[in-house]
């Protein structure tokens, strides 16, 4: 498998998980699409030594996951390019901010590396919540929930056309490098000399799926932009579950829920 | 280049969305104001071609950082500026919600850095001047392309980065300093926006060569004749062309293709972040910060841990309130994997 194939297979993973049949993914893109921006946003006004707090929010995306029934572990593997970058964000603020706020034994843990904790927390809670969304909604009905938001139907259209064009391409793409490389066994990347032939093919294969795509899409009806059904608008359960999710976040944003629990037990 | 929402504050992030809703909402009366729906699939091919590109690492020499082209200016070359920002915002877009990559929150703030002066700045103080002042009229077109990209890419990702670092300082999240993040930051996309604009000229050239009346500006005598579908095919081409021609050629690079839709933030934090040992001994304002954490931390708060018994029992009752509630969290697990089990096996025998 070559390198746009195994991309092309990333791409359509995400793909089959948006197509699922959860309680997760039956609700629609819209109220899922305002929790998200919601939580994320409530997640990040946390201060940055609030690791309790934050911790708390872990709730959304453990529902979440039980609910849809979609691995952690998947996220983790979806994200495993991203997930060390969130740790880069506050790599700096444990060198920086060195005072010891409690010594465990003999070793003192810095404010520095409580707020790197917390960052850390925020960022993977933030990328979860992304996640989750991108994995139990579909793409037509996020873009139908855009337009309910009001983003223009060009944007929309765009989007889904430039989503629809990806895919084509990077078959294309491998298809082609598979060809090439099959007859250049050995060889890495395309030597310079075959770039013009490699691009005349390009060309001429590219200029029949380009027709037949614009064609394909005229003949379906398509004029200048995309109908989309009811089912961008919000039901009773719909509302159920935003408000539901509203209240919770509230809550975990302004009661101090573990320490409640823990002075409980004690 | 995209940036996390844990970098940005809610407020700073409310604002970049505000400046880049008004630039969106301009680019959307003009191309209403044009009437041009057939335009629409031109920019998505555009729009996934840039898409295509951003999937491509290359590795700056002696850096140990790599780079993805952002491709603001490609596409207002070839749809110009208003058309080629809505189609910026497309591939952002769907960046962020498709594939988690740069923040929901931060989405405003990425338009802005990688859209915004691409697009606009560096096609109306760059891109223009140069293709169509009389001071270069001498020159080829081609060079005028190369010499208006390589610049366009220059200035406006330098204005990319500086907002990046301007953005992060003012939401006052990490404790890096502006400066040298600003020294960190402005050179690196240096070099990566030099390689962007050779790749952009030698696109544009391209496309030039096959069909003039696609750039913006490099012929003034052309006319509107373009049909749609050699619009569409030029564009797919090129896309073709840098989403595979150039990637075969950086296979080398280990990021490359491999990064499958998903890993390109890589790229920039790579960039973003650049680790640069000199950072590391900058002061710090830790007794500031210190005195203002006794008043706002609620979990492990204060050093006194040792002979305060309220913190102390703060503290703990932290630590039980985690133990007890991750204790529930398994004992939720195992009950819904149990319900999941027991309604797969009811579908079954339904079957």
């Amino acid at each position: 498998m070559n390198r746009a194939e195994n991309a092309l297979y990333e791409l359509n993973e995400m793909d089959e998980l948006a197509n699922g049949n959860s309680p997760v993914h039956r609700f629609s893109a819209l109220a899922k699409l305002l929790v998200t921006v919601i939580y994320i946003a409530v997640t990040m006004s946390f201060d940055r030594y609030d690791l309790s707090g934050v911790l708390m929010m872990a709730v959304y995306p453990y529902v979440l996951f039980q609910l849809s029934g979609i691995p952690f572990r998947t996220c983790i593997y979806k994200m495993r390019y991203i997930i060390p970058l969130i740790a880069f964000v506050g790599i700096f603020n444990p060198l920086l901010d060195r005072t010891a706020f409690v010594t465990i034994g003999r070793v003192p843990l810095s404010y520095g590396w409580l707020s790197f904790a917390v960052l850390f927390a925020k960022g993977m809670l933030a990328i979860s919540a992304s996640f989750l969304l991108a994995a139990t909604t579909r793409i037509d009905a996020v873009c139908a929930a855009l337009r309910k938001l009001r983003m223009p139907a060009e944007i929309v259209t765009v989007i889904l056309l430039m989503y629809r064009y990806v895919s084509v391409l990077v078959e294309e793409v491998g298809v082609m490098s598979n060809a090439y490389h099959l007859r250049a066994p050995g060889q890495k990347g395309i030597h310079y000399s075959a770039w013009g032939s490699f691009l005349g093919q390009l060309l001429l294969r590219s200029m029949d799926r380009a027709q037949e795509l614009y064609a394909s899409m005229l003949l379906r009806g398509y004029h200048g932009e995309f109908l989309y059904t009811a089912e961008a608008g919000m039901a009773g359960r719909d509302w159920m579950y935003l408000l539901t999710w509203t209240a919770v976040i509230a809550l975990l944003r302004s009661v101090p829920v573990i320490q409640i629990i823990g002075n409980l037990f004690m | 280049m995209h940036m996390a929402d844990v970098l940005l504050s809610p407020g700073v992030a409310a604002t970049m969305y505000a400046a880049s809703g008004t630039a969106a909402g301009v680019s959307i009366n003009r191309l209403r104001r044009e009437n041009e729906p057939e335009k629409l699939p031109v920019m998505a091919v555009s729009a996934a071609m840039v898409f295509a590109g951003q999937m491509i690492n290359y590795t700056i020499p002696g850096t140990g950082s790599s780079g993805h082209i952002c491709g603001g200016i490609l596409l207002s070359a070839l749809l110009g500026p208003y058309a080629g920002f809505l189609s910026m915002i497309a591939v952002l877009v769907v960046q962020c919600l498709f594939f988690a990559d740069g923040g929901l929150l931060a989405l405003g703030a990425n338009i802005w850095n990688m859209a915004f002066y691409g697009c606009f700045v560096g096609y109306f103080l760059i891109w223009r001047p140069i293709m169509k002042g009389k001071a270069l009229s001498s020159l080829p077109v081609s060079a005028r392309i190369t010499a208006a990209a390589v610049l366009g890419c220059i200035v406006s990702l330098q204005l990319g980065a500086l907002s990046v670092v301007i953005e992060t300082s003012l939401s006052g999240i990490t404790d890096l300093p502006f400066g040298p993040f600003v020294g960190v930051m402005l050179p690196i996309h240096l070099a990566i926006r030099l390689v962007e604009g050779l790749i952009t000229a030698a696109v544009l050239v391209f496309v030039y060569k096959a069909r003039p009346e696609l750039i913006k500006d490099a012929d003034e005598s052309a006319g509107n004749s373009m049909s749609l579908k050699a619009v569409l095919c030029i564009l797919a081409v090129v896309t073709l062309f840098v989403g595979g021609g150039l990637s075969l050629y950086a296979s080398g690079n280990p990021d490359g293709l491999e990064w499958a839709l998903f890993g390109n933030r890589e790229a920039g934090y790579a960039e973003n972040m650049a680790l640069d040992e000199e950072a590391f001994g900058v002061e710090s304002s830790a007794a500031e910060t210190a005195a203002q954490v006794q008043e706002t931390t609620s979990f492990l708060p204060d050093y006194a841990f040792k002979d305060n018994d309220s913190a102390l029992g703060t503290t703990v009752s932290g630590v039980v309130g985690s133990v007890v509630v991750a204790g529930c969290a398994l004992l939720l697990s195992c009950i819904f994997g149990f319900f999941r089990k027991r309604n797969a096996a009811g579908r079954a025998d339904v079957n």
